[in-house]
């Protein structure tokens, strides 16, 4: 439903601040959303002043930094750094976008402001709560459905088909587009969300699969696809540059040419 | 499997995905929101241009204007079709902004009631004017 202000435990205060190091020439400052969920209190900006000649371009290597050198309790996810695995997915300066791939010198005014992903349960400072959007893809089972024996060697797929997969196949879970969606704020139990979707129509557009008309009958339905109001913000976020408003424009068409 | 921190209830990740399963509707709803929309493109064109046009001719041009068949059954069609569509669009909004289930169903209720009334009422007024003329 939606909610016009913050609950209460989320409004987020003051937190402390980190001054730069002594003989720092060119200092920036990041703010980073704080939360423990072993304290009793309201989460809180912490600020840090860092002297970026001692890290690299990306907002990750901002936040390495920090948990190296300045601030060990500092809780954030990470892996590959370099924008395959989605898991440094948060909101920087105020945009969903992965930290690995984001530069610190891309986001425009006096600091760095570094969230979570919104709308979503906060695990611990910027580390959000994906259990119900790795549930909600593990709902579309997205993988191969056949009725047909298996062939002595791989299902056959022309190039034409193969090529009707490029711009869903990309997608690397990271969750940037679901949190961004207005939609999913208000309807996140019901609505499966952008990045679902994409998935959804990525095994609809399989030339391979046999099970399209069990996988409409799935999806038909005013909560689960038809929340998405092409409002964009989907396409706008995505790191990978995919566009899953088109995705989930393309499986309504689907909807309508087995009715008409 | 943890308890959702919203409703305190035990449920694992999928179950609570998987929810009440797909309505299997949503289609229909989304062609008429559609054929209605592209319907009160050509009705309120016309309906704003008669209108312009009627504010020349006074009462009785009025009265005149809405004993053409054409003109009643254009008219019937901008009323039905236009509450229609609002009823439809009424509906989207309140599922959107509205989670809790009573209010909910109080409130697309009441939206069926308003619309179709409403309808109904411009419906008879027209027909009353179009066949009996303007008089009481």
């Amino acid at each position: 439903m939606v909610e016009l202000l913050l609950p209460k435990n989320s409004k987020v205060g003051k937190g402390r601040h980190h001054p730069a190091p002594a003989g720092a020439k060119n200092v920036r400052r990041f703010s980073v959303y704080r939360w423990d969920p072993e304290g009793t209190g309201n989460p809180v900006w912490d600020t840090y002043d860092l002297d970026t000649d001692a890290f690299g371009p990306m907002v990750l290597d901002a936040l390495i930094h920090i948990k190296n050198n300045v601030d060990s309790t500092l809780a954030f996810r990470r892996s590959c750094r370099e924008g395959v695995c989605g898991s440094c997915a948060m909101n920087i300066g105020g945009r969903n976008t992965l930290a690995c791939t984001h530069g610190w010198e891309e986001v425009p005014g006096n600091e760095v402001q570094i969230a979570p992903l919104p709308h979503m349960e906060v695990v611990k400072d910027l580390v959000a709560d994906l259990t119900l959007f790795y549930a909600q893809y593990a709902s579309i089972e997205p993988w191969l459905h056949t009725s047909t024996p298996e062939p002595q060697g791989e299902w056959r797929q022309s190039e034409e088909d193969r090529a009707k997969l490029d711009g869903l196949y990309e997608c690397i879970l990271c969750a940037c587009c679901t949190t961004s969606c207005p939609s999913y704020w208000w309807n996140g139990e019901k609505y499966l969300g952008p990045a679902t979707l994409l998935q959804a129509r990525r095994w609809l557009a399989d030339s391979r699969d046999e099970a399209t008309g069990e996988r409409l009958d799935a999806l038909e339905d005013p909560f689960k696809l038809y929340r998405c109001h092409t409002i964009m913000n989907c396409a706008q976020v995505c790191p990978k540059g995919l566009n899953p408003a088109k995705a989930i424009g393309e499986i309504k068409e689907m909807l309508v040419e087995r009715v008409i | 499997m943890s308890a959702n921190p919203k409703t305190g209830v035990y449920r694992t990740p999928l179950g609570r995905a998987r929810g009440l399963g797909s309505a299997k509707s949503g289609v229909g709803r989304f062609i008429g929101e559609r054929v209605t929309a592209v319907a009160l493109l050509f009705l309120v064109t016309w309906g704003v241009w008669s209108a312009l046009t009627l504010a020349r001719g006074g009462f009785d041009g009025a009265i005149h204007w809405l004993g053409s068949p054409v003109n009643a059954v254009l008219l019937l069609l901008l009323a039905i079709v236009g509450f229609y569509h609002m009823q439809i669009g009424m509906t989207v909004i309140i599922e959107d902004y509205i989670g809790k289930p009573v209010t909910k169903a109080l409130l697309l209720i009441a939206n069926a009631f308003v619309c179709w009334g409403a309808m109904a009422l411009t419906v008879v007024c027209i027909l009353k004017i179009a066949l009996m003329g303007g008089g009481s």
